[in-house]
């Protein structure tokens, strides 16, 4: 039985509200990334769903490329993780509030 | 895919993304030199004169017509070498003034030079881009050397909690918009900007996929050029991050986002979507005006100050693209060249006037009475620098006005450009404030500040503002940069007819 194109997508889009909910609800740094990530790689599946069911290879291409700027924002993310929890001693978002208004 | 000429097109490729390939090249050069002999003062040099090397280049592309190359993959020559040209005076600006600037406050890393040509990369792909991949792939790399720039100073936690603002605000509106670079693929089946139109109707219109990936993708953009009410990263980035580099952001990202949503726009979504994403822009463009304007009158603050004004200048652009007239693409275009050079030179003086110890981040506005008469240079060009900025004339803001509000008025937003010229006589009011500070207000200065003005101005800094200043006076009058880019733009296109 061959799975359609709606099933990925709806799954996709689970994925993708499970991410935007993580950032927005949790107050752990790390997990703020791992949600960011649960968003970017939701957008893979949407884009390789396309890109096999339209038979057009460019969906597959971005994706690649969304997995290297993914690491390289890992890298970056957790770099000002540990900078951050350095001066503060501590990954709570609501702690860092320097600036406001 | 038809590969038979790959070999003899591949000049042409090169030629054309000659920008890219050097300040990539001139980036991985810099970084590996500073291994070998760190912090050499030989790599802003470098940084620089590659920069004036690729403007160079980007002159002989002003008058041709806009092509492609790579395999439409990223456009050259035309609207591109002239946003090119902002990015690389902005980068160029930028490095002359970091270097005493971060050699002053011991961070002179040799890797700074670096980053700032990589994020000029990624601009310039974004300003080339002819494809949602580039669109991507520049976006990224242009914000991905930002973020590190930002959270360059780590020690102190202003610096570093701005870049954690920067990455965290930056990584969730990239998954947004890369949701929305998926879905218009879904939509069209292809990620070439010009292909875009026809291959919606080839997949059957489909109407909700199409309008969701729109949307999720303008929110991007929207949030890289800080317009309201995707801006509130904006003063708290601006605030702490070393001064220069906020110069830097507020000016070649912003008009790198800019310039790919005019592609996006013009070449893209033209035909098809005129009157559907022009209410939703003129809501925004009046929000971003009013709102940035409002909140930069609360402001004692330099930096916020400032960054809330850019805000409210990223307004005045939006309007130019709710006009969605090739006027309109091409005011705007004259309008980020012009608030370039006075973004930069705000920045500029604010960096060579900070006595606080934490890159400005906590200078207030009452801090800098009757630093006019103390260093007078500083004080003329910040002068200019601000009348400009209200859009006063005779200097360059007040001529980029005129061709960002044009437009819109024979578009028929009179009423949002109403609103617009409203809130720049707000604007005045704060930026004025800023020179009533500097000339009319007896000196009042603790021990520390005193100390911290006993620091000369470096001559080539307070050059590079004079030249700011000085392009700024006279660019009104030399009517072929305003009139440059209309030629890129087929006049008679109207964003499709209603």
């Amino acid at each position: 039985m061959e799975i359609a194109l709606s099933w990925y997508l709806t799954l996709a889009a689970v994925l993708f509200a499970i991410g935007v909910a993580g950032v927005l609800l949790r107050s752990n740094l790390i997990i703020i990334l791992m949600s960011v990530e649960l968003m970017l790689n939701a957008v893979n599946v949407t884009l390789v769903a396309f890109s096999q069911s339209m038979g057009d290879v460019s969906g597959q291409i971005l994706v690649f490329f969304v997995m290297s700027v993914a690491a390289a924002e890992a890298a970056i993310g957790l770099a000002i993780v540990i900078a951050i929890f350095r001066n503060k001693l501590s990954v709570d978002i609501n702690d860092f509030n320097l600036f406001k208004w | 895919m038809d590969l038979a000429g790959a070999y003899e097109g591949i000049l042409f490729d090169v030629a054309g993304g000659f920008t890219l390939l050097l300040l990539m090249t001139a980036g991985v050069v810099c970084i590996v030199w500073d291994i070998f002999s760190n912090d050499d003062p030989v790599l802003p040099v470098l940084a620089a004169m590659t920069c004036v090397v690729a403007a160079g280049w980007e002159v002989r592309g002003l008058d041709a017509g806009s092509s492609t190359a790579f395999y439409d993959l990223i456009r050259a020559y035309g609207l591109t070498s002239y946003i090119n040209i902002t990015l690389l005076i902005s980068a160029l600006v930028s490095i002359v003034l970091s270097v005493p600037y971060l050699n002053r406050i011991r961070r002179g890393y040799g890797e700074v030079y670096a980053l700032i040509l990589f994020a000029t990369a990624g601009a310039v792909m974004l300003a080339s881009a002819n494809s949602l991949v580039t669109v991507f792939v520049g976006l990224e790399t242009m914000s991905i050397a930002l973020y590190i720039l930002v959270g360059l100073v780590r020690q102190g936690g202003g610096g570093i909690e701005s870049a954690l603002k920067y990455f965290l605000l930056g990584a969730f509106s990239t998954g947004f918009f890369l949701y929305g670079i998926a879905l218009l693929y879904g939509a069209t089946g292809t990620m070439i900007l010009p292909d875009l139109a026809a291959g919606f109707e080839a997949r059957g219109s489909m109407m909700l996929l199409f309008w969701a990936g729109v949307a999720l993708f303008l929110v991007g953009f929207l949030f890289k050029v800080s317009a309201v009410p995707f801006h509130m990263w904006t003063p708290d980035v601006y605030q702490g991050a070393p001064t220069p580099l906020t110069g830097y952001m507020s000016t070649a990202s912003k008009a790198a986002a800019f310039a790919a949503l005019i592609l996006v726009l013009y070449y893209g979504l033209g035909d098809l979507a005129a009157t559907k994403w022009q209410t939703a822009l003129a809501v925004v463009a009046l929000v971003t005006m009013v709102g940035g304007n409002i909140f930069a009158l609360v402001q004692n603050n330099v930096k916020r100050m400032l960054a809330y004004s850019s805000v409210a200048h990223a307004g005045y652009v939006l309007v130019a693209l709710v006009a969605g007239t090739g006027e309109g693409y091409a005011g705007a275009a004259y309008y980020l060249l012009i608030y370039s050079f006075m973004n930069l030179g705000a920045f500029g003086v604010m960096a060579l006037l900070e006595w606080d110890q934490k890159e400005g981040s906590e200078q207030t506005i009452d801090s800098l009475s009757g630093v006019g008469l103390r260093k007078p240079i500083l004080g003329v060009v910040m002068t200019v620098f601000m009348f400009s900025l209200i859009g006063f004339p005779p200097f360059g803001g007040f001529f980029g006005k005129i061709a960002v509000f044009a437009p819109a008025i024979e578009a028929g937003f009179t009423w949002l450009v109403i609103v617009g010229v409203l809130a720049s006589a707000l604007s005045g009011y704060y930026y004025l404030r800023v020179l009533y500070v500097f000339w009319m207000r007896p000196q009042s200065w603790s021990a520390p500040q005193v100390q911290a003005h006993k620091f000369p101005v470096p001559s080539l800094s307070a050059a590079v503002l004079v030249a700011c200043a000085v392009v700024l006076t006279v660019i009104g009058f030399v009517p072929v940069v305003r009139d440059l880019p209309m030629v890129y733009f087929d006049v008679a296109f109207t964003g499709g007819t209603p």
